[in-house]
């Protein structure tokens, strides 16, 4: 589905990821660890199309396809999704007419017919439920006013409407009280099937007690430096990354 | 030096123009309309048209617009009443008598002035002044000032018609009243159309104002409207621009407020070339509230420049000023608000507050709200800013699918919306959406079903 090869990106000239390489297939839960400042939410950024990255070197196939052609909404629309870590607030455009937008949007590219009204209002209530959101959330502005939790919570609820391929979900636990952990990763479980797949960007282990990955990964100074299963995740919990990072400097 | 040649020559034209016409001006008008049009007349000579050095019209100079040599409709004789057969608002829940003006004149010469359930009256402004001196006389150039504002000045010394409401003490007028402007000539013309709307005490009344061009060429238009608003009052002024872009306008709007009266003042300008609105309130009595509202979508090389004063004159008053525009392509800008707080207006809660976006690096605003504040217990604050859309915003709905281009007008849609929300006429305020949506989106902003294809 995915296949990430050298990939190096910047920011104003600051080089963030510097040579990463994975490979997701269909049905597999990545989970992506790693220190603060290791370029993690980068590499969600720029897989999601964020122009503020620039993409100096490498390439990033998905389906086959050159993914760093695409623009942000042809990402979207051909199925990535990225949950953010902090979501915008967007004052005055409210969630329903921002849902029907992206759905809409998302079906054009698709030649598919817009959506049918009731048939809108049906799976709004139908993955409201998925992620236990408050009905009246869905009322108000996108993410206006929104706790930490409802927010994120949110994310995971769009998630749902949209249906993706590929979910990257950037520390969507950070934040969140244990009960609101469970509904989230409930959400992505619940969403989880042969066809997609899951990219899981997180600092803690605590998350992967729910969301369980089939591969965990460690970014250090914007590369993968080691790959495991989920016991990968469990030795990072009780030893920190310390170790890695030495073993790193010592190669 | 040139310059200032210019200026007297403007000046000087419209001197000549009121010299020439004199008779014909004050031929249909009652004595007392006339001597008040000679008062003006001699402040329109002293005051002139305000150049760039008068604060008050520092970003947008009227002078020079005044220079181009336009058709004048001192009689209604030169006007071809023939629009009523092609115009048709199907805005519903309105009250179904449209009030037309065509190029400042009361369209339905047969019919001048119309009754309303209650005692109400509307019609032609001229034909009011001659039926009703009593009530004309109390409030006609009462509340716009010819001494300070050469352009009120000289809309004063040529009146002649407008449209005229009065609604008598305790009358509620369940329907808004839907005025049209229209101009269409084959000629480029200047209108000065006067208007006054008298709402006794306890009243209740609702009008939308809709200013259209229905033909190509220029128009320049200079209006003044004069509102008493008296106690308890709830009045709900609604007004859409909609000219095309050869088009210029100067409106001056005066609000007298009486104790405990509400007015909500909304003007949502789409389109016009030039568009110079003066919003003058002053809150003469305790307990009033007053909304002004403005909403401009511009682009092209269009100029909109908004002014408001408002005066704060006795305590316990509420005043909310909500100015909200989208900038585009090398369209300029201004917005210029003052509140006052006079000495005695305690317990005042005043707010003022101009955002605006500026689409393009050669897009311009100049905004400049002020306080003046001579009370000490009250609750003012004011703000302006000038920036572009959000990045992030922009980013996470393009994340979601949604294409730039949607995504910005769902931004720009959300922006605007502050100030459509606040249109108290249901059905307007879904017809104004629609044409703020169509309008963002670059598309003709007129109503589907309007026959009038203005812009």
């Amino acid at each position: 589905m995915l296949s990430i090869k050298n990939l190096h990106a910047n920011i104003e000239g600051k080089e963030i990821l510097n040579g990463v390489d994975l490979e997701v297939k269909a049905g597999e839960v990545h989970a992506i660890m790693g220190p603060n400042g290791s370029g993690k939410s980068t590499l969600a950024s720029v897989l999601a199309g964020r122009e503020l990255f620039e993409v100096t070197e490498g390439k990033v196939k998905y389906f086959g396809n050159d993914l760093l052609e695409l623009s942000p909404e042809e990402r979207a629309s051909e199925g990535i999704f990225l949950g953010f870590q902090y979501p915008i607030e967007i004052p005055g455009v409210s969630m329903v007419n921002f849902m029907k937008t992206a759905v809409n949007e998302q079906r054009k590219h698709k030649g598919l017919e817009p959506i049918s009204s009731s048939d809108f209002l049906k799976l709004m209530r139908e993955k409201k439920e998925l992620v236990e959101l408050d009905a009246a959330l869905a009322n108000r502005s996108v993410n206006e006013g929104f706790s930490g939790g409802e927010k994120k919570r949110n994310e995971i609820f769009q998630m749902a409407m949209l249906q993706p391929k590929l979910s990257i979900l950037d520390e969507t636990d950070s934040g969140l009280d244990i009960d609101a952990i469970r509904i989230v990763a409930n959400g992505v479980n619940k969403l989880k099937s042969s066809e997609n797949a899951t990219i899981v960007i997180t600092h803690y282990q605590r998350l992967l007690d729910y969301i369980v990955p089939d591969f965990v990964h460690v970014l250090y100074n914007g590369k993968i430096i080691k790959s495991g299963d989920k016991e990968l995740a469990l030795e990072l919990e009780e030893k920190g990354y310390d170790w890695l990072k030495k073993s790193e400097l010592t190669q | 030096m040139s310059l200032d040649t210019v200026k007297i020559d403007t000046k000087e034209k419209f001197i000549e123009l009121y010299k020439e016409n004199q008779d014909l001006l004050k031929s249909d008008s009652p004595e007392y309309v006339n001597k008040i049009r000679e008062k003006a007349f001699r402040n329109f000579q002293k005051l002139g048209f305000p150049n760039k050095k008068n604060e008050q019209y520092k970003y947008t100079d009227l002078n020079k617009e005044f220079e181009n040599t336009y058709k004048t409709y001192i009689s209604p004789k030169n006007i071809r009443f023939q629009v009523s057969d092609i115009f048709r608002c199907d805005v519903p829940e309105l009250n179904t008598k449209v009030i037309l003006l065509l190029n400042g004149w009361y369209y339905d010469r047969e019919n001048l002035i119309h009754e309303l359930p209650g005692g109400a009256l509307i019609g032609s402004f001229q034909k009011a002044a001659e039926l009703y001196p009593e009530l004309v006389k109390k409030h006609f150039a009462k509340y716009a000032d010819t001494e300070k504002d050469g352009m009120v000045a000289l809309n004063t010394a040529f009146v002649k018609d407008g449209v005229f409401l009065y609604v008598p003490k305790g009358v509620i007028i369940e329907k808004p009243i839907q005025i049209i402007n229209i101009l269409m000539d084959e000629e480029e013309g200047l209108t000065q159309h006067r208007n006054l709307y008298i709402l006794e005490d306890n009243s209740r009344a609702s009008v939308v104002v809709c200013d259209h061009t229905l033909s190509t060429p220029n128009f320049l238009t200079n209006s003044v409207s004069e509102f008493y608003i008296g106690q308890n009052t709830h009045f709900d002024f609604s007004r859409m621009q909609n000219e095309h872009n050869g088009s210029k306008q100067v409106s001056h709007l005066y609000f007298q407020q009486e104790r405990n009266s509400y007015v909500n003042a909304n003007t949502i300008s789409l389109h016009g070339g030039l568009i110079r609105n003066n919003v003058n309130v002053l809150l003469n009595g305790e307990g009033c509230e007053n909304n002004t509202y403005g909403l401009y979508l511009t682009d092209k090389g269009q100029h909109i420049d908004n002014f408001v004063y408002m005066d704060h004159a006795y305590p316990n008053c509420t005043s909310n000023q909500l100015f909200k525009g989208v900038l585009d392509d090398f369209a300029t800008g201004a917005f210029n608000g003052k509140v006052l707080v006079r000495k005695d207006a305690q317990k005042t809660q005043a707010f003022q507050a101009n955002n605006n976006i500026l689409l393009t690096d050669d897009a311009d605003i100049n905004t400049k709200p002020q306080l003046e504040i001579y009370a000490d217990d009250v609750k003012c604050s004011h703000g302006a800013t000038v920036g572009q859309l959000d990045e992030d915003a922009l980013f996470y709905l393009r994340a979601r699918g949604i294409n730039k281009k949607e995504a910005k007008l769902l931004l720009m849609y959300a922006f605007a919306n502050d100030v459509i929300k606040a249109i108290q006429v249901p059905a307007l305020k879904e017809r104004i959406q629609d044409l703020v949506d169509k309008r963002l989106r670059g598309e003709l902003s007129r109503c589907n079903s309007c026959q009038m294809h203005c812009c």
